[in-house]
């Protein structure tokens, strides 16, 4: 009987976070095609999604993993990365934007979950505080080590070099990442529809790996690891498939962020951005999908929406944050909540009756 | 008690958001009263983005004073009409779309782009996709000009300076051993070093130790003084901002290590530096195609408006701002261009005015534009002498 009620409230779950995106997806569409779309929200289109992405898959591993990860930005970046070389190397083998954005975003992700793995064994064997500082220092790694990296494309292939440029371009060849000076010129193919395809598949996994026996498993080591164990749930296994999924996503997430702009540094994707999708998933509320889709959207939204009143926007958005925060720890939700519930069971004892 | 104090601050939430809202409301009340005034009184409308908050907000906020200074001279006298308005980008490519997304909202017709590189270069694709022209005061990267025929520059190109600097050294015999510290996290910065490590090379300069910092590491200096130390260079070059080379200044101060120090126009500005023991630059050379203490009347002018105004002495990015206004101006007469054309009708005729003007502003006379969006003006070279700068 419980076992029955979590999943009708897992379905439910689910159905809520694929209706908002779709919901939106059309709304936003019909704004398009009827021209009532201001420019500065149609920009933030893409980033939106992106941002979306980035906190459905922190949530993996903050909500149902139960590990804090702060260096969620430095998937990102290593996805946005590869997907810029992915790009700009097939280029001319995959003359179709939007396949291209795939393969790319397909290579972004599988770098991401290399260094998820990278990452992931050596940290998992951490808990709580320790896993948060080291994955912290990865996410400050990945940076500095973008920073200096140097790679160029010419007829002979890619050309890599760490530090100093140490490699000669032949005629014609161009500079991808340019150390500090990032990525310039990006060819801009990511779309408001590539952005939406990438939330519907991320829920998809995500939501499905949730509601499986993988994802209860997950969560056993999440509530008792020691528990978990003894019934033959190998904590360390599942710890690292949650971590790398959640990298992979990220990855992709960063791709399609990167092919959004035209210009792209490493010092983007720095703890402030690990903190930011971070906050998205708190806001959102650990563990609640549809919760970190909405929280992601609305926060990515409000500075541009707050321009209105300028030099207060700052102070503004800082202050609904904690409002925010407050109102999630407080009696009043609880009580909102404990209504929701009590009204629920009233309607399901009332049509039992029935 | 906890209810209570919830309650209120979700109270004063609300009453904040709602004034948040009447705010907006009133702005787009105003700005649509101003539209409807426009028609008639026929002003241009100049936008921009620039760091007016965060760790760059002081270039972002000289701009967006220099410019209205320009802005407020051209309207009080009558003739060319500006509305000019500036978003905050926080010093970040992504904000900076959105901020100028925000402006095409607006309605924006000409562009100051964005006033660092980076953001420059994203806004500068979007200026190019959608055809509004751009000229930016101090985005000076070539990546914000390439391949974009309408994205022009008031500022020098960071490989000008590079190799300007590099000239002027081995011209003038500065030093024998140059060492280069600079950030290697910046695209100014270490666009600028590129250029200036190839000029030495080719003019037969003797780099004996180049070291680095980045924006997390900017407050320690004593290795890499240090090891410029222990190889005897002569000549320190610092192609960065002006925050670090103040304490570059100091700490070398401290150890006894004094070399000449040379500069490039990031370097503007420490003189005014809050706190900043002015005796410590003594002698430190710089190019830089402003002068606050300049005595011809334009610049004088300009810098007594300004601090009159905000308070503090511009530095080179206010000043570039008010040559970008001034341009416009020039070009707007040049080429008889109304208000009442679109984004894209100026667009074409300031593509075709731009390469033929000669510009004499503040950061240099005689300026040209070629084609490709570049400026060409003369950098000057500046000694700091009794805390004040002194043309070389």
């Amino acid at each position: 009987m419980k076992q029955s009620k979590n999943m009708l409230a897992g379905r439910r779950d689910s159905i809520i976070s694929y209706g908002i995106v779709i919901i939106a997806f059309v709304a936003v569409q019909l704004m398009i095609l009827t021209g009532n779309i201001s420019s500065s929200l149609k920009g933030q289109l893409v980033p939106i999604c992106a941002y979306v992405v980035m906190a459905v898959s922190l949530n993996l591993t903050v909500g149902i993993l139960g590990e804090l990860s702060l260096g969620h930005a430095g998937f990102m970046s290593v996805g946005a990365f590869a997907g810029i070389v992915a790009t700009t190397s097939l280029a001319d083998a995959i003359p179709l934007a939007p396949l291209r954005l795939a393969v790319a975003m397909v290579i972004g992700a599988i770098c991401a979950a290399i260094a998820g793995v990278i990452v992931g064994v050596p940290v998992l064997r951490l808990k709580g505080d320790y896993l948060a500082i080291v994955t912290l220092a990865f996410g400050e790694i990945i940076k500095n080590i973008v920073n200096v990296l140097y790679i160029g494309l010419d007829e002979n292939g890619l050309h890599f070099s760490l530090v100093n440029q140490t490699f000669q371009l032949a005629e014609g060849g161009e500079m991808i990442i340019n150390g500090p000076m990032g990525v310039s010129g990006v060819e801009k193919i990511s779309s408001f529809t590539s952005g939406f395809v990438l939330i519907l598949i991320t829920l998809f996994v995500i939501l499905n790996l949730i509601h499986s026996r993988t994802g209860r498993a997950i969560m056993s080591v999440r509530d008792n690891k020691i528990a978990a164990e003894s019934i033959g749930i190998s904590a360390t296994r599942y710890k690292l498939l949650a971590f790398v999924i959640s990298a992979a996503f990220a990855g992709m997430a960063g791709t399609l962020y990167a092919m959004n702009f035209s210009t792209v540094t490493a010092t983007k994707f720095d703890f402030n951005t690990s903190i930011l999708i971070l906050v998205f998933v708190v806001l959102g509320g650990l563990g609640n999908i549809w919760g970190s889709i909405i929280a992601a959207a609305l926060l990515t939204i409000l500075p541009e929406v707050l321009r209105a009143v300028n030099d207060y926007r700052m102070l503004i958005y800082a202050i609904l944050l904690i409002v925010m925060m407050i109102f999630n720890n407080s009696g009043i939700k609880t009580r909102l909540m404990e209504k929701r519930a009590a009204r629920r069971a009233a309607k399901q004892a009332s049509k039992e009756g029935i | 008690m906890k209810k209570v104090l919830s309650l209120l601050l979700a109270a004063a939430m609300c009453t904040s958001v709602l004034a948040g809202c009447g705010n907006s409301a009133g702005d787009t009340a105003d700005t649509s009263s101003d539209n409807g005034a426009e028609s008639t009184a026929a002003a241009f409308k100049i936008g921009g983005t620039g760091p007016l908050t965060g760790d760059a907000a002081i270039y972002g906020n000289a701009v967006k004073n220099g410019a209205q200074i320009a802005v407020d001279e051209i309207n009080a006298e009558g003739g060319i009409q500006i509305e000019w308005n500036m978003e905050d980008d926080e010093n970040d490519p992504e904000k900076a779309v959105s901020a100028y997304n925000n402006l095409k909202d607006w309605g924006m017709q000409l562009s100051l782009g964005s006033v660092t590189s980076k953001p420059g270069e994203a806004t500068a694709t979007e200026n190019y996709a959608d055809r509004i022209f751009a000229l930016t005061p101090s985005a000076s990267s070539t990546a914000v000009t390439e391949g974009k025929d309408n994205v022009f520059q008031m500022c020098f190109t960071d490989p000008n300076q590079g190799t300007a600097s590099a000239d002027y050294i081995a011209d003038n015999q500065l030093g024998t051993k140059i060492a280069v510290i600079y950030k290697n996290d910046d695209v100014y910065s270490s666009g600028i070093f590129e250029k200036f490590q190839a000029e030495a090379d080719a003019k037969g300069l003797n780099i004996v130790s180049v070291t680095t910092f980045t924006s997390s590491s900017a407050t320690d200096f004593s290795v890499q003084l240090s090891e410029a130390k222990s190889a005897g260079a002569d000549l320190v070059f610092l192609p960065i901002y002006y925050q670090p080379a103040s304490l570059i200044l100091q700490q070398a101060k401290s150890m006894d290590y004094a070399p000449k120090f040379f500069g490039v126009d990031g370097m503007d500005g420490i003189l005014t530096l809050e706190g900043f023991d002015t005796s410590l630059a003594e002698g430190v050379m710089l190019l830089t195609p402003f002068n606050a203490d300049a005595t011809d009347e334009k610049t004088q002018s300009f810098v007594t408006k300004y601090k009159e105004q905000f308070g503090e002495t511009p530095n080179q990015f206010a000043a570039d701002a008010y040559d970008c206004i001034y341009a416009y101006k020039a070009a707007i007469e040049a080429s008889g261009a109304t208000p009442d054309m679109s984004a894209e009708e100026l667009c074409d005729l300031m593509i075709q005015t731009f390469p033929t003007l000669t510009f004499d502003g503040l950061t240099g006379e005689g300026a040209t534009w070629d084609a490709t969006g570049a400026v060409s003006k003369d950098p000057k070279g500046m000694v700091i002498e009794n805390g004040v700068y002194v043309g070389m």
